[in-house]
């Protein structure tokens, strides 16, 4: 690679959620380990996320929900994400989300959920494995 | 002895127990090198009557039911009436919580309070592309009056008094409310509630807002207006520091920021030239109950304090009801966790117990699943019987106010106060709360309080059992799952109603709200006419977003 271009990762919001403390924690505590972070604010929709995503040239996606839609919200990111080639963006998420639903979500590409109570350096530490800035 | 003299013995007393105390404490030192409550406010090893010496009891303390209402807003408090326990309900549609209701009524629940879903929440109907994936989820899905009809199907609205945590279209949840009683013969002046109706904390801390802060003021105005003249037992406001915690405030932001936004309320209606003393009885407030004890318990005796003083020396009103900070209190969610949930169980006890001796009008308790899902009916059992023990086993209410005179207790109230009062002034100089919310101020602080308080979680310095210290695997709990046919029913149903309605007639009452809406008639009338007629929660904030325009997020992280 040699480039050391830093990682960007997009904190996204989908649906009408608004519990934004967590989605604003991570995003502030990517961004002192390093990372580049955009945050799209909150009520945004699967397609504004994918769109801001492309825009943006992130490599990785972190989804917040605490409000029970993360099974229909999660995976339209997903699909939408191939729909414009873009799969190769990694997609991760955290909230409150029961632990049934986690195999389905990782089966259709969500790479990982984090569960309440996850530190920040625990989050830190999966992005610095698994995210790598796309060629 | 003078009373200074006792002062200057309890002084060289503790002179000497320091001096014994450093002996002791190089031999063996306390546990911590700071000893601090969970918003971070550093408490001393041990308090005497000269942290209190310029507390005067009748000017600062005095009696239950008289000013400052130190002691509680009513003179018999809980050996008059418990607290109402009033669990915050909702889920899937409004079938599934008419059950819930009538199932915690039975158990023993003497109040209702509503849990919207998000649609509802935002001003969304059911069948909106915003609402995909979102019906029932969070709360229970009410797009028309018909929805509310099967919410009450068998609750008489003269006999119960229900919550609705409603924000942007909370005057349509209450014109809904006002029908509802009409049909059940019961008239306004017979219903009692309330509804949040509190948008200013909607742009701080809970997110559910939809139009800009300042229409969004008017139509809680006319709101207030209404009511004060036509539903005298409604809370027209439910001024919030609950969300503001959540959000990850301290205790001293979460009170100064509810008290600067009750602030803001008041003057918008004295400037509609409404008679201060004839609304602000009607106000009321909304505190978490967070987990450090005696910090709560501060900030609740704090808060009477603080408001009794800013309506009676602010805003010079008359009237002593309009000095009283009544409040309902719920447990604070962002205390539990998911690891080890039955834990949870007695953090809730704890925080209950707090909002008590704190002395709370209502009360909720979380439910000890919640961290994953809505309640089973098995948890919220739970949780209700753990307010039903506290008012009925323990004994903490048979003397009301067992706090006063508490060197410890009395010395906090009194510094949470003067620093709330501090926020207070910053926020006065900015221009009022709408200025401070418009310069991301609130929100800010309460970002940074959050960010704090998880680098202390992180580090270890805050300790949260089963989270960070005493970590062990726990089996898997069983959590509500909705029933997916709820979607295709909620949405079968509105079609159903916007197909048998009087189109013609709901085109005219909508046409009548955007004219109230421009020419600055109050709303509430045109809204109650057009409920009637069975016009949907999106239509009318759909003229109002057309004619206001929308508030989005500035993402401040």
């Amino acid at each position: 690679m040699g480039l050391d271009r830093k990682i960007r990762i997009l904190i996204a919001k989908p649906g009408l959620d608004g519990h934004d403390r967590g989605a604003k924690i991570i995003a502030r505590g990517f961004r002192d380990a390093g990372f580049e972070v955009i945050y799209t604010g909150l009520h945004q929709t699967p397609e504004q996320i994918v769109a801001a995503a492309i825009q943006e040239d992130v490599d990785a996606i972190g989804l917040s929900s605490l409000a029970g839609a993360h099974d229909y919200l999660f995976p339209r990111v997903i699909e939408l994400l191939k729909e414009k080639g873009a799969e190769d963006i990694i997609v991760f998420g955290g909230g409150i989300v029961p632990e049934e639903d986690i195999p389905a979500l990782t089966q259709c590409g969500v790479r990982a959920i984090f569960a309440p109570g996850t530190s920040i350096e625990e989050a830190v530490k999966w992005a610095r494995d698994n995210i790598k800035p796309r060629s | 002895m003078s009373k200074k003299d006792k002062l200057k013995t309890i002084e060289q007393d503790k002179e000497r127990w320091i001096g014994d105390m450093s002996k002791l404490l190089s031999e063996t030192p306390e546990r911590l090198p700071r000893f601090s409550t969970v918003s971070d406010l550093e408490i001393k090893g041990l308090y005497t009557p000269e942290d209190i010496k310029d507390i005067d009891y009748s000017r600062d303390i005095g009696l239950p039911g008289v000013y400052p209402f130190t002691r509680g807003v009513q003179s018999s408090m809980y050996r008059g009436r418990l607290w109402t326990m009033r669990m915050f309900s909702g889920l899937g549609g409004p079938e599934e919580t008419n059950q819930r209701f009538h199932y915690l009524l039975a158990h023993g629940e003497t109040g209702l309070s509503i849990a919207f879903h998000y649609p509802t929440l935002m001003g969304y109907d059911s069948d909106s592309p915003m609402s995909r994936g979102e019906i029932g989820k969070c709360g229970v899905a009410i797009d028309t009056l018909k929805d509310m009809e099967i919410l009450f199907e068998g609750i008489p609205l003269d006999k119960v008094t229900t919550s609705m945590t409603i924000n942007p279209p909370a005057s349509i949840l209450l014109a809904m409310y006002i029908v509802l009683a009409e049909k059940q013969g019961i008239s306004k002046n017979e219903i009692g509630g309330t509804i949040q109706n509190d948008m200013l904390k909607e742009f701080i801390a809970q997110k559910t807002f939809m139009l800009p802060p300042k229409p969004s003021l008017r139509i809680i105005v006319d709101t207030i207006e209404y009511c004060t003249r036509e539903v005298p037992r409604w809370n027209t406001i439910s001024i919030s520091g609950y969300h503001i915690r959540e959000a990850g405030s301290t205790a001293v932001q979460e009170l100064a920021f509810t008290l600067a936004d009750g602030i803001a309320y008041v003057e918008a209606a004295i400037e509609r030239g409404l008679n201060v003393d004839e609304f602000a009885p009607r106000l009321s407030f909304f505190f978490d109950a967070h987990i450090d004890f005696f910090e709560e318990m501060a900030k609740f005796r704090g808060a009477r304090r603080m408001w009794a003083k800013i309506m009676k020396e602010r805003f010079m009103t008359k009237n002593p009801r309009s000095w009283t900070l009544r409040f309902h209190a719920q447990t604070a969610g962002c205390s539990l966790t998911a690891q080890q949930p039955y834990n949870n169980v007695v953090r809730t006890a704890c925080e209950a117990l707090a909002a008590v001796l704190g002395g709370t009008q209502s009360l909720h308790t979380n439910s000890l699943d919640e961290t994953y899902a809505i309640p089973t009916e098995e948890a919220v059992t739970v949780a209700l019987r753990t307010q039903q023990v506290l008012a009925e086993e323990t004994g903490v209410t048979n003397t009301i106010d067992p706090l006063a005179g508490s060197y410890f207790i009395e010395a906090l109230t009194s510094q949470i106060e003067e620093q709330a009062w501090e926020y207070i002034r910053k926020i006065d100089e900015m221009g009022g709360m709408v200025a401070a919310i418009e310069r991301g101020y609130p929100q800010s602080e309460i970002a940074e309080s959050a960010y704090k308080f998880q680098k202390q979680v992180d580090s270890g310095e805050k300790v949260i059992v089963g989270v960070n210290k005493y970590i062990t695997d726990h089996p898997p709990i069983t959590t509500w799952r909705m029933n997916p046919d709820i979607e295709q029913r909620q949405l079968r149903r509105l079609r159903e109603v916007k197909e048998t309605r009087d189109n013609q007639k709901v085109r005219e009452f909508l046409h009548e709200i955007r004219k109230a809406s421009q020419n600055g008639e109050n709303l509430m009338p045109h809204i109650i006419d057009a409920v009637r007629e069975y016009t949907t929660i999106q239509e009318i904030c759909d003229v109002w977003r057309d004619i206001f325009g929308t508030y989005t997020d500035p993402g401040y992280f």
